[in-house]
């Protein structure tokens, strides 16, 4: 306990200098997304880039910051930091300013954060700590119980605050308790559910019931037939077609219109070339017009010429994908695995619990940004705002990022130290 | 390894009892450590394989990306002016304001105040603004027509409170101005083109472009229209302009329309339409010597204006149901019986047929008579020689020339005498298109021997059926451009070159080479002398006496020419001065009565205006010709009038 502060030895240099190649490489695009020949400084305020770049300093400062303070402070703080983003996201509904349909911004200054972005690393911090507590074992169920209601809490008021893309964020966490013992079967089985769901939504739910039955009684000819496997199979089916009949009706009642719109334009029902579908359609012109190597830095048509909406936020990745080709796009997709490799493999070096189960939710987050902004710039995904790590444009969202990795590098960097405390 | 197994060592300490538990726990991390990335490599490869798909195998996203961006403008050339054999300026092009509107820029609309600059109501602008919304191709983001062809005093005002006005501007293309209002009938006019001329362009016009409609603007299309050029820019999404499409690399530039110079002399039209107005009819003047046409007049005319601007239609719907069809182009259309003036075809073609000599004597008794037919003569002297019967115009002499002509002993059958005579007529260029550079060109009519077979029988008719021909009755029609053209060819002593309205394309000089060619006649030169002189007596002490201008030597014939809309049609033709003549002149004023009264007088007066550019020497005839209204009922209202210049 001699040394608090981490040697430059210890810093992971790799993840380290990763972050900083995306978050340039970011910088370099989303001045290229909001380009114009006749402004082309890139420490103008006004333009999205001007800002970017001062949130990169910013950035860079609390990174710093991070890296100096005792790391123990995040443990000890935790739930002080978890608490203190609850406040803040409850916060939006009293002082909260409304931008794009969302109230889920705070004006501060000249500023306006997103405390949905900053919610992340709280409930990653809660997370960490409960599960890392004395005699805390997942297989209770009242260990469970409270690992979900962590996590369900800011993502409710998040629901509520119409952000639905940053609510779904928080579904990663199940990654973390699957690593931390939840049982695999019950992943498979959400993603079995998902699909159910898409289904469900594709064909009219009787059709997808009686294939389920014909399915079951081609099973049970098949295998020897235990009363349990027959009770067993009989309501897994039972239990599916209420399900899927349940989907059908909430997609027609529950959800809004716009929300219907998008997810029927992802699934092919609807060519909505004006509306929902245009983003998606113009974000693949880019794409798939870039070929092989790209059409070159700030050459890109779609791009200068203002094709795709949202281009510096939540459609970045075309900018890669026109301006830099099939090469550009690969190379950022190796990139983010590297990083996600490099993370799981520090992830599984930590001696403490606290360490490894906040490592494994950074890895989940930016796993699941990853998965969905990408998808949805490809069209596979439905179009759900949320950023790219490190490269999209906005404050809140670079900030989050950056202190959810950096401190895990921090805690990564200590675990010398508490080998030695241990010795 | 080893961290594997330091991470293992502090578990131990917790607990050394559940070693087995432990180990177990170990490897089932490492296993969901390799699952989860295995799960984070899978999405990556799909990821991977979906841009593969996307940007190398598909290659239409670039086309898609090039369809956005890349827009392709027309730009239109200016269309040739028009001048007349003078170098004055006739046709030339005129801006006309067009009010565009963006429905996505208009903000904070002052509409009481913008209705007020427009001139239309609050309804109005509403129900303008549901039309819009119906159109093809309508887009909040582009701009689409709101009104058309604003006048300049409303353009001048737009413009002041143009910053008031946002989303809306003014858009400038050019259309056709007539610097005066006459020879609507020879320029023609300008429309917009139909989808059938689309069609058949393959795609050079489109849909709006501006095209010759008649006259000159049509037959010379080419040449007036230059050619279009094409700019390719790039857009962005809102389709503003970002600039050029590889720093116009692909573009190419508009070819102006060439300049074309008409044979037309205005101050001859002008006085032409001037004694012509308030009279249906025509004049064709031409120069003999190179078939120029110096004066066209088609009466009623109309104002060549009446075709620009927004009214077009309006104008065009109003002139076509006027009942003296003021858009018929009468002097290269209308077929008339050509009357006494056909006297002077027939002396050629007698003589030439060797059935006729300048002594031939007939006796003229109040008329020709016959086998019971009777054609009726005023009084002369009698028997008179062919000068004599050509400057008093007798009716019994050209009845026995055509008898001698058709009943020709030469030809075994009357057919073959009537054949020779329908070729003779057709050298003079009767009964067909001469090929004047015009849109709308009539044939007249000249009976073939198959018409009377056809109606009296073969071998069932001969000269004195058909009588009447030979002083130019019955069916035959002439239009007034081949009476002119006949007189050019009397002029020439034999030839003539086909009439024509273009003189110059830019610096070229008589463009059409068809225009140099002399169409010789089938009546030896010889033959002309004599008939000539009948027609300088027929001015100088004959029937046109009232055409005589004293120091120049006219030649001409009267005719009156029965027809069946009424009163007779008074006919004049006439070439001067005698020696190398400068202008042949054909004048038809419907039901008109006598060739003398009203023919006569106008084509003197256009002669005399032509060869001495002044034509005051008789004010009273002037003013008798130009007060002179034969129309029955004023058929003509304010803006159809046959309008003169006042240049």
């Amino acid at each position: 306990m001699t040394q608090q502060q981490p040697k430059p030895a210890h810093i992971d240099w790799i993840s380290l200098t990763l972050y900083v190649v995306f978050v340039l490489s970011g910088l370099l695009c989303i001045y290229a997304s909001v380009f114009k020949e006749t402004n082309p400084d890139i420490y103008d305020m006004d333009m999205n880039y001007g800002k970017q770049l001062l949130w990169i300093v910013i950035s860079a400062f609390i990174a710093l910051l991070i890296l100096l303070v005792d790391e123990k402070l995040f443990y000890a703080f935790a739930y002080g930091f978890y608490g203190i983003t609850i406040i803040l996201l409850l916060a939006t509904f009293v002082i909260g300013v409304e931008i794009k349909g969302s109230s889920s911004w705070i004006r501060i200054g000249g500023f306006q954060i997103q405390p949905a972005e900053f919610a992340k690393f709280g409930t990653a911090l809660a997370l960490a700590k409960f599960l890392s507590g004395y005699n805390i074992s997942f297989k209770d169920l009242k260990v469970k119980l409270i690992c979900y209601a962590i996590i369900a809490l800011p993502m409710v008021i998040i629901l509520l605050q119409n952000e639905t893309g940053s609510a779904l964020v928080f579904a990663s966490f199940s990654l973390v308790l699957y690593r931390e013992g939840l049982p695999g079967w019950l992943l498979l089985g959400g993603v079995g559910l998902a699909i159910l769901a898409v289904l469900a939504l594709l064909f009219p739910p009787l059709y997808i019931i009686i294939t389920l039955v014909v399915l079951a009684a081609i099973i049970l000819a098949f295998v020897r037939r235990t009363t349990l496997l027959i009770f067993l199979t009989i309501g897994v089916v039972a239990l599916s077609s209420i399900y899927v009949s349940t989907v059908n009706y909430a997609f027609e009642n529950v959800l809004q219109a716009h929300q219907r719109t998008r997810i029927n334009v992802l699934l092919g029902k609807e060519v909505d070339l004006k509306g929902a579908g245009y983003n998606v359609q113009q974000s693949l012109i880019a794409i798939g017009s870039g070929g092989a190597f790209g059409k070159g830095y700030l050459e890109g048509t779609q791009n200068k010429f203002r094709f795709v909406p949202e281009q510096s936020t939540d459609f970045i990745f075309c900018t890669i994908g026109e301006e830099f080709g099939f090469l550009g796009s690969l190379i950022f997709i190796i990139l983010y695995m590297l990083l996600l490799y490099r993370l799981l493999v520090m992830a599984e070096r930590q001696r403490s619990k606290f360490n490894r189960v906040y490592g494994y939710s950074l890895i989940a987050i930016l796993f699941f940004h990853f998965l969905i902004n990408i998808g949805m710039t490809l069209g596979l995904m439905p179009v759900i705002g949320i950023p790219l790590p490190f490269f999209s444009y906005g404050g809140s969202a670079l900030l989050s990022f950056t202190i959810l990795l950096f401190i895990f590098i921090r805690l990564d960097a200590n675990r010398v130290n508490e080998l030695k405390s241990f010795e | 390894m080893f961290l594997v197994l330091a991470f293992n060592y502090q578990n131990l300490i917790i607990s050394t009892l559940h070693l087995p538990c432990i180990l177990f726990a170990i490897m089932e991390s490492q296993i969901k450590q390799k699952i989860l990335f295995g799960v984070f490599i899978f999405v990556a490869l799909v990821y991977v394989i979906r841009l593969l798909t996307l940007q190398i195998f598909d290659d239409s996203y670039v086309r898609y990306a090039q369809n956005n961006v890349l827009q392709e403008q027309t730009i239109y050339p200016a269309r040739g002016l028009l001048m007349d054999r003078n170098s004055e300026l006739l046709v030339y092009n005129d801006n006309i304001y067009d009010l565009f509107v963006i429905p996505e820029q208009v903000k904070k609309l002052d509409t009481v105040s913008f209705c007020q600059v427009i001139g239309i109501t609050k309804e109005e602008f509403i129900a303008r603004f549901e039309k819009i919304k119906r159109q093809k191709g309508y887009a909040i983001y582009r701009p689409s027509v709101f009104e058309k062809q604003l006048t300049i005093s409303t353009y001048a005002k737009f413009q002041e409170m143009l910053f008031d006005f946002q989303g809306f501007f003014v858009d400038v293309r050019t259309d056709r101005k007539y610097k005066y209002s006459n020879a609507a009938h020879i320029m023609g006019y300008i429309g917009e083109v139909t989808e059938k001329t689309i069609e058949a362009s393959n795609g050079y016009y489109r849909m709006g472009d501006f095209i010759g409609i008649s006259g000159v603007e049509k037959t010379y299309e080419k040449e007036l229209g230059g050619i279009k050029g094409v700019r390719y820019v790039l857009v962005d999404s809102k389709s503003r302009t970002q600039g050029r499409y590889k720093a116009g690399e692909f573009d190419t530039a508009a070819i102006a329309g060439k300049k074309i110079n008409l044979t037309l002399d205005l101050k001859l039209q002008e006085l032409g339409e001037q004694l012509m107005q308030n009279k249906i009819g025509s004049v064709v003047a031409i120069e003999p010597s190179t078939g120029e046409i110096l004066s066209m007049v088609s009466s009623p005319a109309y104002d060549p204006n009446l075709f620009v601007g927004r009214d077009r239609g309006n104008h065009y719907m109003e002139l076509l149901r006027n009942p003296s069809k003021p858009l018929f182009n009468r002097p290269i259309a209308a077929p008339y019986p050509p009357g006494s003036i056909f006297k002077v075809i027939m002396s050629l073609i007698g003589q030439q047929e060797e059935v006729l000599f300048p002594n031939t004597e007939y006796y003229c008794g109040g008329g020709f008579n016959s086998g019971g037919l009777h054609v009726g003569c005023h009084a002369h002297g009698s028997p008179l020689p062919l000068q004599g019967a050509i400057a008093v115009s007798c009716n019994a002499y050209f009845c026995h020339v055509y008898r001698t002509v058709v009943n020709n002993p030469k030809y075994p059958k009357v057919e073959d005498a009537y054949n020779k005579l329908y070729d003779h007529l057709a050298s003079f260029g009767m009964g067909r298109k001469l090929g004047v550079d015009l849109y709308g060109e009539g044939t007249g009519f000249v009976p073939k021997a198959t018409y009377y077979d056809k109606i009296y029988g073969r071998n069932h008719w001969q000269a004195l059926t058909t009588i009447s021909l030979g002083i130019g009755q019955g069916e035959l029609g002439i239009t007034p451009l081949q009476m002119a053209n006949a007189t050019a060819l009397v002029a020439n002593r034999g030839y003539y070159i086909t009439p024509h309205i273009v003189r110059r394309i830019e610096s070229k000089k008589n463009p059409n080479p068809e225009y140099n060619i002399k169409h010789w006649c089938t009546v030896d030169t010889s033959y002309f002398p004599v008939v000539i002189n009948g027609m300088e007596d027929v001015v100088n002490h004959g029937t046109a006496y009232i055409a005589r201008i004293p120091g120049i030597a006219i030649c001409g014939k009267t005719g009156t020419a029965q027809n069946p809309h009424g009163k007779d049609h008074s006919i004049f033709f006439a070439f001067a001065p005698k020696d190398n003549p400068k202008i042949a002149i054909a004048v038809v004023v419907e039901n008109a009565g006598f060739g003398a009264t009203w023919a006569a007088p106008i084509a003197s007066l256009m002669i005399e205006q032509y060869l001495t550019k002044k034509h005051d020497t008789r004010p009273a005839l002037v003013e008798r010709m130009v007060k002179g209204n034969l129309t029955h009922k004023p058929i003509l209202n304010d803006s159809t009038a046959t309008k003169t210049s006042t240049h």
